[in-house]
């Protein structure tokens, strides 16, 4: 099934981003993108000092992932300096360039190109400007680390022409960027210039940040999710030392102290009656029925053929369902924000992936003026998508301003665990036909879920746990839940229809992937088991439903031959022979992020033990395909990441829940993979495509994992889990109900 | 109501703080004293981020009261070594890019540098098993692993020279 925009369709739309991005408005201001934007300056985009330091105002931001080192690559690249010389200013709204929300795998992808633009139309300018004082032309003039010299031997440095100055020139298309043959820093590996400082203590995080006077602040949530506030017995704090304040707006309840500890004591000790919620949440078991009969809104993806018929007179037809629960983001540090309400005006230090739409909710949330509040990025702990950053920004804002002093806010394990917005629950039916040639002829792709994003939007208060604590309404859009529904194989009749769930048992929001780690769980599980039922080896069976795609075909061949597969239908009819107490086998699956953009395709190795039912992942290979790589080390650290994640929540993560609310709120409750269960090694081949653009890496591999890992327990034990986590208990399960 | 004085020993400087007796010494070490290596990730010990040294042990701070530490020698990810002149393991760290977030860091570094100086050769099933307590979200564990292997060598190095 091939997607409605071509490979070469889809390029265009890339080179349109650039064009677009000189027509945006540029974001020294808090205006939000209306109106007719002006050019933007090279100084917004950069600054060169007096010594030759750039610094680079950036809208993406460091979640983790070792942008900050990709993105100083492409500048100090295209700018022709020193790779050490390069900084990052990243999401200040007052300081740096809008470039929208750090999501997506889109921060290379959609960022990078716009600084290497800036970079370049800087260097042009810095040229121009070197012609001038040499009295040389440009054109005679090379530039090495920051210093231009004319063949005559004079030399100026960028320094001596601008430093300290501005450009005062717009970023136009005159420039050209480099071609990838003259790179001398993209695509080299890169030492990331943030780990020193995390492994000596020195980062600069934001959960270490202070400001003089400073409260802490923790917040207390309802005890069922609906419930209402009745009464709070401020008295039972009273006598607690740190003097005590309790903040209530709504069912919105804090408390702030003057040490840390004491917030966190008197939060505890705080006495508050709540008014249970007129109908709690169903009961776990009841989750898929209750999806399936939650109100929904259908949208038909993509259609071709007939699919009806085609199943119809399909020689062979197959029908599955796939399940996934909710997921938490579980970053290590919960999410801390800084807060200052000053003279009218909020100041929030936040870990936020979009500080300008954070910005415009806050505004909303605490009755302030759009221009009055400015979102200063620091880093935090990894980010994996909307988790709880943004909520806690708006606790800190709303206690800053209910006692006029700067309030520092870190949540406790249950409030992130318990209270981030959740990676949804989905459900997918599929049906498929074969035809007696063994190709897939039909495929009935339909998808159950609620939206995957709940983030600040719109200025909407409710996009924001504590405003929504106090009745404000959210603004969501139906977004995420048909990632990677459809897939990129060549199916005559096929059809995708997705069933967007108005309500969501969970808040729900952006994870990892969005829904396409379920998607294409269901998608790469579902074409597994037609090429078993065709008697086709797995990667085969998917190359016969690829042609033309030579970048798909490379990476299938790519993990065929690293992982050293031997062609053969699944199961493997080999290990249940063997008489011990292991079986192992491998599985494939292969996706193409969005159907668009960077590619992985992944053999996982598995071993199951038959007597306790318990699965372990030896070893995995992955063939991954991002466009022009920036930093194949960077990169690596990715796609390993991405791996061992996603193996954590395919092997143990489900979010539970009771009629009152979430109940896996810790580590205990909620375990995610640990030293021991980690595979022995992750065999990475890099796909590199200079000719072609960046595509973000931050997501590809672990849309494939789900559907590998249950690929290769098929293969293995001739047993399909179709439900994830997969657990010993599923295993054991199936394997009796084989049996009998 | 009057906070007492408590004498820390941290990095080998004697440090004052008024705070109570039942205060973990993890806010102390991060509010009062500045020491931000220690990380609070769960407050419950399930996950390492917040771990230091006391006498060389590996310790959860986050759930260990300052009342009682009185001359015992603690120290943190900053007692170790800087950024212009790290620790052994640090390095090593450093070198094998064995980070992504870095919030699990500190508490990954100081496991390290307990396992190493009562096991200087650790083998792998060792190595696991002495970070097993210790949670990582970004999925950097085998670099982690490595970076250990690395750090045993680089001590080793150092030891002999």
């Amino acid at each position: 099934m091939t997607m409605s925009l071509s490979r070469r369709d889809f390029l265009k739309a890339g080179a349109g981003l650039i064009v677009e991005f000189q027509l945006a408005p540029y974001a020294y201001s808090q205006t939000p993108q209306t109106g007719a934007p002006p050019a933007r300056p090279i100084d917004a985009w950069l600054a060169i000092d007096a010594e030759g330091q750039v610094t680079v105002f950036c809208g993406k931001v460091e979640l983790g992932t070792g942008i900050e080192t990709a993105m100083a690559q492409l500048v100090a690249e295209e700018l022709d300096v020193a790779f050490p010389s390069v900084h990052l200013v990243m999401g200040d709204t007052a300081r740096s360039v809008n470039q929208g929300p750090t999501v997506g795998s889109k921060t290379l992808q959609q960022g990078g190109p716009q600084l290497r633009r800036a970079a370049a139309e800087a260097r042009l300018t810095l040229l121009a400007m070197a012609a001038e004082k040499l009295a040389v032309a440009a054109e005679q003039l090379r530039v090495a680390d920051g210093v231009v010299s004319a063949p005559n031997g004079s030399q100026v440095s960028y320094a001596q022409l601008v430093g300290g100055k501005r450009f005062a020139r717009t970023v136009g298309d005159t420039a050209r960027l480099k071609s990838p043959a003259d790179f001398r820093i993209v695509g080299r590996e890169q030492a990331r210039v943030d780990i020193p400082g995390k492994v000596t203590g020195s980062h600069n995080y934001l959960h270490d940040f202070r400001l003089a006077g400073m409260l802490h602040g923790r917040v207390i949530r309802p005890n069922a999710i609906g419930a209402k506030l009745k009464a709070v017995d401020e008295a039972s704090v009273n006598s607690l030392p740190g003097n005590v304040r309790v903040v209530v707006k709504g069912n919105f309840v804090g408390v702030v102290a003057e040490r840390e500890e004491q917030a966190i004591a008197a939060a505890a000790a705080l006495k508050i009656v709540w008014t249970p919620p007129a109908s709690g949440l169903p009961a776990m078991s009841e989750l898929e029925a209750t999806m399936r009969r939650t109100s929904a809104e259908t949208q038909q993806m993509t259609a071709a053929g007939d699919v009806d018929a085609a199943l119809k007179s399909a020689a062979r037809t197959l029908t599955a369902s796939y399940r996934t629960p909710y997921q938490s983001h579980g970053s290590i540090g919960p999410s801390c924000a800084v807060a200052e309400v000053k003279d009218g005006r909020l100041t929030v230090w936040s870990a936020t992936q979009g500080s300008w739409m954070l910005a415009g909710n806050l505004a909303t949330l605490l009755g302030l003026p759009p221009a009055a509040v400015r979102v200063i990025w620091m880093e935090g702990s990894g980010c994996y998508g909307h988790n709880g950053a943004d909520d806690v920004a708006a606790d800190a804002a709303l206690l800053s301003q209910a006692l006029s002093r700067p309030v520092r806010v870190q949540w406790m394990r249950s409030d992130e665990h318990g209270w981030d917005p959740k990676g949804p629950a989905m459900i997918v039916d599929l049906r498929g036909g074969l035809a007696a040639d063994q190709r897939i002829v039909a495929w009935d792709y339909q998808v159950i879920t609620p939206t995957h994003s709940s983030r600040p939007a719109g200025g909407a208060g409710g996009n924001l746990l504590a405003g929504l604590l106090q009745g404000m309404a959210p603004r969501l859009a139906m977004t995420g839940g048909n990632r990677n529904a459809p897939t990129n194989y060549q199916i005559p009749n096929h059809r995708v229809t997705v069933h967007w769930l108005k309500e969501s048992v969970l808040r729900a929001s952006a994870l990892r992937g969005l829904g396409a780690p379920q998607n294409t769980f269901a998608n790469e599980s579902f074409i597994d088991e037609l090429a078993a039922a065709a008697g086709a080896d797995p990667i085969a069976f998917r190359l016969k439903h690829l042609a033309g795609d030579s970048r798909a075909i490379d990476l299938l061949a790519k993990v065929r031959e690293i992982s050293g597969w031997t062609p053969r239908p699944s199961p493997s009819t080999s290990p249940r022979k063997v008489s011990g107490p292991v079986l192992r086998g491998r599985g494939v699956a292969f996706a193409r992020y969005e159907n668009e953009f960077a590619s992985a395709a992944v053999v996982v190795e598995v071993a199951v033990d038959r007597k306790s039912g318990m699965i372990s992942v030896p070893k995995v290979h992955v063939a991954h395909d991002c466009g022009l790589i920036v930093n194949p080390d960077g990169l690596k650290n990715q796609i390993e990441g991405n791996i061992i994640q996603t193996l954590s929540r395919a092997l143990k993560e489900q979010v539970t829940f009771d009629r009152n609310g979430v109940t896996s709120v810790d580590w205990v409750s909620y375990p995610i993979l640990r030293f021991s269960e980690i595979p022995e090694d992750i065999n990475i081949a890099l796909l590199n495509h200079p000719e072609d653009v960046m595509y973000g890496a931050g997501e590809a591999t672990a849309v494939t994992v789900f559907a590998a890992v249950a690929n290769a327990l098929f293969d293995a034990t001739g047993v399909r889990l179709r439900s994830v986590p997969f657990t010993a208990a599923d295993v054991l399960r199936e394997l009796a109900h084989r049996k009998a | 109501m009057a906070l007492k004085e408590v004498e820390l020993l941290v990095n080998g400087e004697r440090r004052q703080i008024a705070a109570e007796g039942d205060t973990p010494l993890l806010y102390a070490l991060r509010n009062d004293l500045k020491y931000n290596g220690a990380k609070f990730g769960c407050g419950l010990a399930q996950c390492g981020a917040c771990t230091v040294l006391i006498d060389g042990q590996p310790v959860r701070s986050c759930v260990t009261p300052i009342a009682g530490l009185a001359g015992r020698q603690i120290t943190t990810l900053e007692g170790l070594g800087t950024r212009e002149k790290p620790h052994p393991v640090q390095r090593a760290f450093i070198e094998l890019q064995a980070a992504q977030c870095g919030y699990c860091s500190n508490g990954m570094i100081m496991a390290t540098v307990a396992l190493l100086a009562a096991n200087p050769k650790p083998g792998d099933a060792e190595i696991r098993s002495a970070l097993e307590g210790h949670l990582c979200r970004c999925g950097t564990h085998l670099r982690i692993i490595r970076a250990v292997r690395r750090a045993a060598t680089l001590l080793a190095q150092e030891k002999q020279s």
